[in-house]
């Protein structure tokens, strides 16, 4: 995957925009802002890298792009138009078009469900109850077959009787079922092994291509967003501190949080720079 | 499913509280098939007949004897007159006389006697009370006569004319076997104070309680599971206004409650089930509190908000993402609820505030009646020791076989 044959795809319609959005929690004197009047604009296609550490609000913001979470203040644009998910069916509805992949596969399954149902559940939200018993299956097999399983050996299984990356490789095959607008991976690589996690990159980047999904993945791996995304966003306390091309963002950071972050990234052959850690009270 | 039940099956405590509860039911099932009839039914007009085999006095005098000499048959006969009191007063006052009888067994009735012969004919009755003095005259023509007597005439009585005929003799050395005679009742713990059958009485009992636990448990599991798990999931006013109940009826004590909420209730309308379905009402609040808080612990996981993105209605999702992840810490609860229930009906019926007293027994109600005619005072230990044990058992059961789902569920809890 060369840089070359990346499509531009920052400049496509936008998707999914956010003005001012915010969330806080607790009351008075406790009150913190856990996402602080955040503007965002993704495109249609884009592959979206949100960086930050452990507390700056990516989960936060991932939930409310899912809409699991009400903002407490701001808007969210879906394709240009304010986003309604005021009912039940409203959501279902938007749903179809938003889908997510969490980071523990381990906890992402019902341990009472079985591997063929967590599928089907994807195929009839699709509108495909009334299809036969033999399409569905084929669509199950196509799905498992794009992330390299085999379905005729999946199905009757519980998902805990996988392994972790298998597990997290089954989620993808039910993205490919459902084939949203945009996908949001919440660091879907972070708790698999370095092999699977290039595999599930290839096939994040492989959806994006065939499908046209925009992807918005959170991490706090700035390599890793360096090496996939177009756009990079980079999160801190709760608000983006710098974002842009992913190559302008990391080639030339401009805000010191960013330097920060790229310097802790371990490289091999080179001495590990602490010199930017800050040693908090809170360590 | 299969593995689950293997697992609790290994644990020895769940396994020694289900074969108790098991021998218990089983009892409270097929003993009222080997001995039918109605358990409140009064066979005996006195209070408190103790336990053992009683014969018709009746029938023996006609049934068929045969004559045995037992060596130790007079000695028997004056054991079981002499009580232990008797002996202790026999040795007090002999020993008043002479230095040899303070070391005396007062079990030993040769040497009691012996010694009786002697000092009952040589200090006879000098210095005493007149009360002392009619005591031990009556206590040694029992003693003689018992030894001397020959036989017994058994006469019968002329309707017409008022004559009596001997009817035939008992003598010392006539024995019947309890086959012979027509009417033979074992009543293993003898009768309560209204003269009814103990154990037939505890074993109804005990059914009837194990119901009235389980209606409660049933009762006051389902409402704390509801309310637990809605106030959980939907968080926000709802779980405010849910905790807020759930406060109030933690803070007011349950037992309080319950009994204004029984004496409300008028004597005629309050059965069994009644009772049960009010202890229910009283005490789902720990089961409430605990679901709560489990659910908010599930309600944020990844699989939960999975099967949101997935479409799935409110009830569905906590129907299948929430509740089987809850389902042992529930059947556990159960468990324990039942348990408490039966204790609150004891509790309730010993106040005389637990089901009416005509219809059906329960272990509570059997300790209201043995506590009321002072079986704890005169001795009659069959009446209320069996119903302690019983409640005691079931409730011991019942914990043991929570103990081992604990274990099988929590391992972490294992030591």
């Amino acid at each position: 995957m060369s840089e070359k044959a990346r499509k531009d795809y920052t400049k496509g319609p936008s998707c999914l925009k956010g003005i001012g959005l915010t969330r806080s929690f607790g009351i008075g004197d406790k009150k913190m802002f856990a996402v602080d009047h955040v503007d965002f604009d993704f495109h249609e296609g884009e592959f979206v890298s949100i960086v930050g550490e452990s507390g700056s609000g990516k989960t936060t913001l991932s939930k409310m792009l899912l809409g699991l979470l009400n903002p407490t203040e701001g808007e969210i644009l879906f394709q240009n138009k304010p986003r309604d998910i005021s009912s039940h069916a409203k959501k279902r509805e938007y749903w179809k078009s938003m889908q997510a992949i969490f980071q523990d596969p381990f906890a992402s399954y019902n341990v009472f469900h079985k591997i063929d149902s967590v599928l089907l559940d994807c195929i009839n939200m699709r509108g495909g109850q009334n299809l036969s018993k033999q399409e569905k299956f084929d669509m199950m097999t196509e799905a498992c077959s794009f992330v390299n399983l085999k379905f005729a050996e999946l199905t009757n299984k519980y998902p805990f009787e996988l392994s972790g990356g298998q597990m997290q490789r089954l989620m993808i095959a039910r993205i490919f079922l459902l084939k949203p607008k945009i996908l949001l991976a919440d660091e879907p690589t972070s708790m698999v092994d370095a092999c699977s996690r290039a595999t599930i990159l290839d096939m994040l980047l492989q959806l994006r291509d065939e499908v046209g999904m925009t992807i918005i993945f959170i991490t706090h791996d700035i390599g890793l967003a360096y090496y996939i995304s177009d756009t990079v966003y980079i999160m801190e306390h709760g608000k983006f501190v710098e974002y842009g091309k992913a190559d302008e963002v990391i080639l030339n950071p401009k805000a010191a949080y960013t330097k920060r972050l790229i310097s802790d990234v371990p490289k091999i052959h080179e001495e590990w720079d602490l010199s930017t850690v800050e040693l908090t009270s809170e360590l | 499913m299969k593995n689950t039940l293997k697992n609790i099956f290994h644990s020895p405590r769940f396994v020694v509280g289900f074969i108790i509860f098991v021998a218990l039911l089983l009892t409270m099932i097929f003993y009222p098939i080997f001995n039918p009839g109605d358990p409140l039914e009064r066979i005996g007009v006195g209070t408190f007949a103790k336990p053992g085999t009683y014969f018709s006095m009746y029938d023996a005098t006609s049934a068929k004897t045969e004559t045995f000499r037992l060596a130790d048959a007079e000695e028997n006969r004056i054991n079981a007159l002499l009580t232990g009191d008797a002996r202790t007063r026999m040795i007090d006052w002999m020993s008043r006389h002479g230095d040899d009888v303070a070391g005396l067994d007062p079990a030993d009735t040769g040497a009691l006697m012996e010694a009786w012969g002697r000092y009952y004919e040589d200090v006879r009755l000098s210095g005493m009370t007149n009360a002392d003095r009619v005591y031990f005259r009556r206590l040694n023509n029992s003693i003689v006569n018992s030894a001397t007597a020959e036989e017994l005439l058994v006469m019968e009585e002329d309707p017409e004319t008022g004559d009596y005929a001997q009817k035939g003799t008992i003598s010392l050395t006539d024995y019947v076997n309890t086959k012979d005679v027509a009417n033979v009742k074992t009543l293993p713990l003898g009768t309560d104070n209204f003269g009814r059958d103990t154990l037939r009485e505890l074993v109804s009992a005990a059914g009837v309680s194990l119901r009235v636990g389980l209606i409660a448990g049933i009762v006051a599991t389902l409402i704390g599971l509801s309310l637990g798990l809605l106030a959980g999931y939907l968080g926000g006013v709802a779980d405010d206004i849910i905790m807020f109940i759930t406060n109030i009826f933690t803070v007011i004590p349950s037992f309080v409650l319950l009994i204004l909420i029984s004496y409300s209730i008028s004597q005629e309308a309050r059965g069994a089930s009644l009772v049960a379905v009010v202890i229910g009402f009283t005490g789902w609040t720990w089961t409430c509190r605990s679901v709560r808080s489990q659910v908010i612990s599930l309600r944020n996981r990844d699989h939960v908000n999975l099967s949101k993105l997935s479409g799935h209605s409110m009830v569905r999702i906590v129907l299948t993402d929430i509740l089987p992840y809850i389902a042992s810490y529930v059947v556990m609860a159960f468990i324990l609820q039942v348990s408490a229930g039966i204790l609150s009906e004891a509790q309730l019926s010993m106040l005389g505030l637990g089901p009416k007293t005509t219809e059906t027994p329960t272990l509570g109600l059997m300790m209201n009646w043995a506590m009321l005619y002072s079986a704890h005072t005169n001795g009659s230990w069959w009446a209320y020791f069996p119903v302690i044990l019983t409640i005691t058992l079931i409730s011991f059961s019942l914990n043991l076989m929570n103990t081992g789902l604990d274990q099988v569920f929590n391992p972490t809890l294992r030591d």
